[in-house]
């Protein structure tokens, strides 16, 4: 097996026993993005010096017989969506262009502790507003296991970096579904963390009560260890939880035996593809056959999830890009008679059509008048859907569906009418409305596009939905599989 | 019903100059958006509280202290305009 | 003509003197160079999050409870959305629909009798950046934009619409600031904009009960122009009425050097500010032991001061309420008292000399380089007849102008009275002798010609004689 589709406790082992130095490893990242990069697009900017001179110290670090941290030397790719200091941060959108964090994000700094190598910052849907990576303001990624077909969005390039062999691991952020549908999408491993697990100082804001950062991975002991680098509680974010984190490796245990799992039926009701429903029947069997306790049940209030979420998402990110006016950073239209003229100027032309469509509806929703209707409205529908988790947690231990509806799309297929891209997200909405932690799995193949299952806990429940995601990638070898490029 | 006027005053409060067929565009897909998600409206919502954080947390607080300031280089690093250790922009009015 | 009524409600802005920032570590210091004073946080650079300073809230309370409002259980931060060049994230952090107080008020007092003033809520917020303009800033050709005042923690404020008079309104904010500065959470100083000033005012003709349209004053720096501009704009609204005109529900800005008020020129949309809570900041829940620990730190205010210094000291209300109205001036007085035990002269030489000298030197109480020891050690050796009062007033403006205590000055300056009657004798026949008109003038009952000549005596002794033993001598020697 190539070294750069090794996973990263893998790589650990091979550093540790001396077999490989962490700068082989990320020459042959760096020489399979060399190779692959042009058809996958997956990257915004390569941090190559500073991964090396990671690595080298790292290979000191073994050298001299020091203990190193498990992520230590693997190269990882971060979404560009979240700060880095000193390297040029763009969200994907020409209205910070070139900006240059003079901070780290929390992760960034957590994973730097870890001795990480930062492969560099990948493509996203532009402030993570999509679920193709086609709103991307610079360019769009492709999905590697057929680059005709979209990765998926918002963090499409960490989950294509991933699958393609482009980085060991990657950080992505997850909105509405913005890390597990591209996950399904790559076949790859993805989680949204609980609300408050992980920080969010330093990921500029989408939408701040649904934002989370989470992992992609290539196998689910992978996800454990980055959960463990980057889970906990941060002062620089009010909304951190101060719970505390246990060590998710201890989770990697092959044993659902009586484990309850509850199949809400509203998400195989319509519009699911028929090919799609059979792999996530094919991977019910398997969870049964391993001993867990399969039930249907409902979420009665899910089917208002979508339009819950259009309603709040766009009304807060409208506010979290107020800041986006040309003065501090970023793209300036020159030439303006005045400010007013200056901000109306620089917003249009640094904005994609997709972000300003978000604005709108976000500043509409919120403006006199309507904030009841619509933007307060969703708040309370919010709840309903929230007690309806609450009462499936009463009684199940796990919530199974599938990730998507269907797998990767091709380019241009959706994004002619903004609705019907934005209900390509309708299986992963009601996981950020809840505030729950949501894991996408690989579980199979439809016309060769990979399909993901998506599992869904308790609040800060991470640790059993690493126990069940382990046990099925244990018992089945869809992980294994590699796009071929 | 969003008319076009609608999205003008939309696009002033959101500092967004819109050309015609922007509008036009915005107008109809404001619609089309809003209208799909009239569900919404019919849902009794009566005694419901509405959930602005998922988290029950309160009373995060951080203690009195200065830390560290950004140095005055980086933070105007970034500035499009800069003049005498200030941000410049356009006349205000 | 129509007599109107104007009625006036106030919204103060007052920064807080914590250490840093409201949401960041930055500190809040007065004057840095511009810019000096920020990190990402106050920047609103992409990806900062604001965490709450607990001083402020602290201070809040504090502040709540000196001015009588009931503190919320639950609260939480809004975010206020509006774009303009000097906030960094084109919102602010603010509080809309549940903030930290409700329904207070103070008291004020009108010609003897005292009125309830209330207030609506109290609210905390940050501070915006500075606007720098070459000349003003509608002829300015750009502006430049200093971040260091963004996100200091600000509480606004806000009055009923109480107050019927300009005065009342000037009266109100005086209160208002004494207060404020007995909890000692801000200098409010209006100059430097640590205390700011806004005004709702409406007229209305007397005996109506629904209010006129109000207009919004802005840009007061000082109790002198806020009285200006509000009786400005009540008599300007009055004459629009008197016209057969209607009142415009508008911003209006006080011109100083013009003396009127305008209206704001703006492209500014009407106010839509699209409040929503502020998802990166969690609710706060105000338990009763917080407050009551927070109650604890309270000083004792200005009105339950003035009380007891009329209670204990039998000051004269007027007196009482002066020496009070700053927390420093009380407590200057009351050190006075604590080595000189009469009120009613302490309290006379603080509202007359000190002041004068103070107001003439622009410092205030605490700045004085006359210490209470030292003033009460002036009034002792006064008292002991050591020296007459008129020496008195010399030695005191020295000691304020030396920072020297009396004694020292005296003795340097030879200042001691002469109570020697043998020597003062000698020069009361010598006056006697060399003026006989004044002499014949006194003993035909001509009061004022005795006057005269114990001033010969007080120049012949450059003023050291004890004036109340040449009265005695020239009655003695004259009327005997």
């Amino acid at each position: 097996m190539s070294l750069y589709y090794l996973t990263a406790h893998e790589l650990h082992d091979l550093l540790i026993k001396k077999e490989i130095s962490a700068v082989e490893i990320n020459k042959a990242v760096f020489d399979r993005i060399g190779s692959v990069e042009d058809s996958v697009k997956a990257y915004l900017t390569l941090t190559r010096e500073q991964a090396m001179k990671t690595a080298l110290e790292v290979d000191d670090l073994i050298g001299a017989g020091r203990p190193i941290p498990p992520l230590a030397g693997i190269p990882i790719a971060i979404k560009d969506n979240i700060c880095a200091e000193g390297v040029r941060t763009t969200a994907a959108s020409k209205i910070i262009y070139n900006f240059i964090p003079p901070y780290d994000a929390t992760v960034v700094k957590k994973l730097a502790d870890q001795q990480i190598a930062m492969t560099g910052k990948t493509n996203l849907d532009e402030f993570a507003m999509g679920s193709s990576t086609e709103n991307s303001g610079f360019f769009a990624t492709h999905n590697p296991w057929n680059l005709g077909c979209v990765p998926g969005g918002s963090s499409g390039g960490s989950a294509a970096a991933v699958a393609a062999g482009e980085a060991v691991c990657a950080v992505g952020s997850d909105t509405g579904g913005s890390i597990r549908q591209p996950a399904a999408f790559c076949g790859v491993v993805g989680i949204k963390p609980t609300y408050g697990a992980v920080s969010r100082y330093g990921l500029i804001a989408f939408a701040s009560s649904l934002d989370q950062i989470g992992p992609f991975t290539r196998d689910v002991t992978d996800c454990a260890l980055m959960l463990n680098a980057i889970c906990g509680h941060d002062p620089l974010d009010a909304t951190s939880s101060t719970y505390e984190v246990p060590d998710f490796r201890r989770c990697l245990v092959h044993d659902i035996k009586g484990l309850k799992i509850g199949v809400p039926r509203e998400y195989l009701s319509e519009g699911i593809d028929a090919e799609v429903r059979q792999v996530f029947e094919k991977a019910m069997s398997q969870f049964e056959l391993n001993g867990a306790k399969m039930e249907e049940t409902s979420l009665p209030h899910l089917g208002y999830s979508l339009p819950v979420y259009y309603l709040i998402a766009p009304a807060e990110a409208s506010s979290n890009l107020a800041r986006y006016d040309g003065v501090r950073y970023g793209f300036r239209s020159e030439g303006a008679q005045d400010v007013v003229d200056m901000f109306m100027k620089t917003r249009s032309q640094g904005f994609g059509a997709e972000v300003k469509r978000r604005i709108m509806l976000g500043t509409y929703v919120l403006s006199a008048g309507y904030y009841d209707a619509y933007y307060l409205k969703a708040l309370k529908v919010r709840t309903l859907i929230k007690e309806d988790f609450n009462n499936a947690f009463e009684k199940f231990d796990i919530l199974l569906s599938p990730t998507t509806p269907s797998p990767a799309f091709r380019f241009g297929e959706k994004t002619g009418d903004p609705l019907t891209m934005y209900l390509s997200d309708v299986f992963t909405i009601a996981v950020n409305l809840a505030g729950i932690p949501g894991l996408s799995i690989p579980c199979g193949f439809v016309n060769g596009l990979p399909v993901g299952l998506q599992l869904m806990g308790r609040p800060f429940s991470e640790g059993k939905l690493l126990q069940a995601a382990y046990t099925f990638e244990q018992s089945t070898d869809h992980h294994k599989k590699h796009p071929e490029l | 019903m969003i008319e076009k006027s609608d999205v003008e005053h939309v696009a002033l409060l959101a500092r967004l100059e819109l050309s015609d067929n922007e509008k036009e565009i915005y107008t109809r897909q404001l619609n089309d958006i809003l209208g799909h998600f009239e569900s919404l409206q019919k849902l009794d919502t009566t005694n419901v509280e509405p959930t602005a954080h998922v988290l029950s947390l309160f009373n995060v607080f951080r203690e009195d202290k200065i830390d560290r300031h950004l140095p005055l280089e980086k933070v105007l690093a970034n500035c499009p305009d800069r003049e005498e250790d200030c941000f410049k922009v356009p006349k205000i009015v | 003509m129509t007599q109107y009524e104007t009625v006036i409600g106030l919204e103060v802005h007052l920064e807080l003197k914590t250490d840093s920032k409201i949401f960041c570590s930055s500190s809040t210091s007065f004057g840095g160079k511009p810019n000096t004073h920020v990190c990402p946080v106050c920047l609103g650079l992409p990806g900062v999050l604001p965490v709450v300073n607990k001083k402020v809230v602290e201070d809040a309370i504090l502040v709540s409870l000196a001015l009588n409002c009931r503190i919320a259980g639950f609260s939480k931060f809004d975010r206020k959305n509006y774009y303009y060049p000097d906030m960094p994230k084109n919102y602010q952090i603010s509080q809309y629909d549940l903030p930290i107080a409700l329904n207070g008020h103070l008291e004020i007092e009108l010609g003897g009798e005292l009125k309830k003033i209330g207030i609506t809520r109290l609210h905390m917020e940050e501070d915006t950046g500075k606007l720098l303009h070459q000349g003003t800033i509608t002829t300015t050709p750009f502006s430049l934009v200093d971040y260091n005042r963004a996100g200091v923690p600000l509480l606004e404020i806000v009055s009923e619409p109480d107050l019927r008079s300009p005065e009342e309104a000037r009266i109100y904010l005086e209160k208002l600031k004494s207060i404020i500065q007995y909890t000692g959470v801000s200098d409010c100083r209006m100059e430097e904009g640590s205390l700011r000033c806004d005004a709702n005012v409406s007229v209305r003709q007397f005996g109506k009960e629904e209010f006129g349209t109000k207009t919004e004053i802005k840009n007061m720096n000082s109790f002198r122009s806020l009285q200006k501009a509000l009786t400005y704009e009540a008599s300007r609204q009055i004459d629009v009425l008197e016209e057969g005109g209607r009142i415009v529900q508008e911003t209006r800005t006080w011109d100083e050097g013009q003396g009127i008020t305008l209206p704001m020129r703006s492209k500014e949309e009407a106010h839509d500010y699209r409040y929503f809570p502020e998802p990166d900041l969690v609710p706060m829940i105000i338990e009763r032991e917080w407050v009551e620990s927070i109650r604890n730190r309270l000083p004792e205010l200005p009105d339950a001061r003035r009380e007891r210094y009329v209670r204990d000291y039998s000051l004269p209300v007027y007196d009482a309420g002066v020496l009070t109205s700053t927390k420093e001036m009380a407590d200057y007085f009351e050190a006075c008292l604590n080595a000189y035990s009469s009120p009613k002269t302490v309290g006379n030489w603080i509202m007359g000399d000190l002041s004068r000298l103070l107001n003439a030197n622009n410092l205030e109480i605490n700045e004085c380089p006359v210490s209470p020891v030292n003033l009460a050690s002036l009034l002792k050796t006064l008292d002991e007849g050591t020296i007459s009062g008129k020496i008195a007033k010399v030695v005191f403006e020295d000691m304020f102008a030396t920072g020297k205590d009396a004694g020292t000055i005296i003795k340097e300056k030879g200042l001691i009275q002469i109570s020697d009657e043998g020597s003062l004798s000698a020069i009361v026949e010598e006056v006697i002798a060399g003026n006989p008109k004044s002499v014949s003038d006194y003993r035909s009952g001509k009061d004022k010609a005795l006057g005269f000549l114990v001033g010969q005596v007080m120049k012949a002794t450059k003023g050291k004689a004890n004036p109340e033993l040449v009265n005695k001598l020239f009655k003695e020697k004259i009327l005997n």
